[in-house]
């Protein structure tokens, strides 16, 4: 659907100075598939969605979109193609100027090819009321909420129904629950549409919420590449490593942090460890079940459970004791119930934080 | 001019107030202003009108041939704004009488109210324009974005966008241009541009009338104060931010 070919995009400052955004990506973006482009402010995210509609052009690489290889397309022909891309934005970009129902129908105004008033009207109201705003369509953007301009934006963006829509950190300007209805939206129009979405965002909620496939983009590479769920569960690179900690474990971190380890047994100690399950298994009641089964003294000292595009993901900390034989037994029994389990050393109990 | 007023049938203003009881002195000042008047208020629309067309298209050039913008060319852009620039540095009333053989080749005489709304132009022209480049980059980068995702061309984008979007601004700005040119067209009064200038210095200053001094001013402040509310009125009318 979406193929960028060995793209690598430089920019020239005023001063001479060439600053490399983008270094070598190749990237396939399957039909009817929601993918997300998480980096740092700065790893060249907004640099690669403008480069699938052409906003930006690639100093060298291909881009084929639909099957049209856009890179070899005259502005003419170029505009053409934009047309049945989609795009959505951080900070809404609607029209202050127009009604929302004159925003979503601004793409048939811009058009060679012009549609009938009452057809662009029918249209206009179906749209709206695809995004739940039918009661707003002679207002003006200003007098709507944030989360309500983004609808307007999503509506206005599929005016002209194309098969991709660009989002570009389009719920980053949003409080958590607004982004999640806006996501939920996001996420039924593909069901519905069998639109393909390409999702940039700062944010791994985001990608945790809604997205099938994740790149993380790094100094203007792509670092690592997955499933939303094996970028959670086994996140290989460091910086993937942090963007999931930061996600689905900040409360275990602050707790690991504050907590000292030592290597080796002492009479009386625990074994940290953390637990992580994944599917079913997370509501499964493997502690009880290895507690009973080795006499292990197993407390739960820290945990959360995350949904990643509704598959459950739970991380537990737990403090194992007994002696050295029962604590070995309790670990390699939870290594072969549970996903992974990261040993973290021995804490004595009165070191505990 | 002289026709309009003939139409409207004002030259029989003094006849009428001296039916009315009015003193005769005092009626032929009042005829003397109220002819006074309508030559302003010609010369301030008409020149104000040719403004608008020329200035608008003036400013939205310079805005998208600067850096960032569609049509970016530092050679074009430069060479537009130094033009800009030293005509607006230019003093009004020298340049009224510089570029008086340029008058006479456009409207055939360089006195007179029609005369003096082509200095009024050429002066404001460069003024509005610099105004309109402002206003247009206002206007969200962000937008222009949106706009081009959308596979519009830049007259679109121009006329669809950046236009409406800075109308408020757009409007504000035609009112100042429009005081401004109330101002320079009593100065225009210095040179024969005939107006309420015209009368202030013939009158008031050449003749120490000072009361018609007084007149002229009172109804300079006031042609700016109802100028600036109705622009202000609609400039809430099409701000939907």
């Amino acid at each position: 659907m979406i193929k960028l070919t060995g793209i690598h995009k430089t920019y020239v400052l005023d001063s001479g100075e060439e600053v490399k955004a983008l270094r070598g990506i190749d990237l396939e973006i399957k039909e009817g598939e929601i993918f997300g482009v998480i980096g740092l402010s700065g790893a060249g995210k907004s640099t690669l969605i403008r480069l699938i509609n052409m906003l930006e052009r690639p100093t060298s690489g291909t881009v084929e979109v639909n099957g049209v290889e856009l890179t070899s397309l005259n502005e003419g022909r170029l505009r053409e193609e934009r047309s049945k891309i989609g795009m959505i934005f951080q900070q809404f970009n609607l029209l202050s100027s127009l009604t929302v129902a004159q925003n979503v129908a601004f793409p048939f105004t811009l058009g060679s090819k012009k549609l009938p008033k009452n057809e662009i009207k029918k249209r206009v109201t179906r749209l709206l009321s695809m995004v739940g705003l039918e009661d707003k369509a002679e207002v003006y953007p200003a007098q709507l909420s944030g989360g309500q301009k983004q609808r307007v934006g999503i509506a206005r963006a599929l005016a002209t129904e194309p098969k991709i829509l660009l989002c570009d950190e389009a719920t980053s300007a949003l409080d958590p629950k607004t982004t999640a209805s806006i996501l939920k939206l996001l996420t039924d129009l593909r069901d519905r549409l069998g639109l393909t979405l390409v999702i940039i965002t700062h944010q791994m909620e985001v990608i945790k919420e809604c997205c099938d496939r994740v790149a993380v983009l790094d100094g203007g590479v792509i670092s690592e590449l997955a499933p939303t769920l094996e970028i959670f569960s086994n996140p290989k690179k460091d910086l993937t490593k942090r963007l999931v900690a930061s996600a689905v474990r900040r409360d275990i971190q602050d707790l690991m942090e504050h907590t000292r380890f030592h290597k080796d047994y002492e009479s009386g100690d625990g074994l940290i460890v953390e637990l992580l399950f994944l599917g079913d298994k997370a509501n499964d009641p493997v502690i009880v079940e290895v507690a009973e089964k080795t006499h292990a003294g197993i407390s739960i000292i820290g945990g959360s459970i995350n949904h990643i595009k509704k598959v459950p993901l739970g991380i537990l900390v737990v403090r194992i004791q007994g002696d050295l034989e029962t604590i070995q037994r309790a670990l390699s029994e939870l290594e072969s119930r549970v996903l992974r389990v990261t040993v973290y050393g021995y804490n004595g109990a009165r070191e505990r934080d | 001019m002289e026709d309009f007023l003939l139409w409207l049938g004002l030259p029989e203003v003094s006849d009428f107030l001296t039916e009315l009881g009015v003193s005769d002195g005092i009626a032929q000042v009042s005829e003397l202003l109220i002819y006074g008047s309508f030559d302003t208020i010609y010369m301030v629309l008409v020149a104000t009108f040719i403004s608008i067309v020329l200035g608008v298209p003036l400013g939205v050039l310079l805005l998208v041939t600067s850096k960032g913008y569609f049509w970016y060319s530092p050679r074009f852009y430069s060479v537009l704004g130094a033009i800009v620039n030293a005509l607006r540095s230019i003093p009004f009333i020298i340049l009224m009488v510089a570029i008086i053989p340029f008058t006479k080749l456009l409207v055939g005489s360089s006195i007179g109210t029609t005369a003096a709304i082509v200095p009024l132009t050429v002066s404001t022209v460069p003024f509005l324009g610099r105004l309109v480049e402002t206003s247009l980059r206002t206007v969200s980068y962000g937008l222009i974005e949106a706009a081009q995702s959308m596979g519009a061309t830049p007259f679109k984008i121009i006329t669809r966008v950046l236009l409406p979007e800075a109308l408020p601004e757009l409007v504000q700005n035609f009112t100042l241009t429009l005081i401004v040119i109330i101002g320079s067209s009593a100065m225009a009064g210095t040179i024969g541009g005939g107006g309420l200038g015209d009368i202030a210095i013939r009158y008031g200053y050449q003749r120490f009338q000072a009361e018609i001094m007084l007149a002229t001013v009172i109804i300079l402040v006031v042609m700016v104060q109802l100028a600036q509310w109705i622009g202000d009125r609609v400039t809430a009318k099409v701000d939907h931010r």
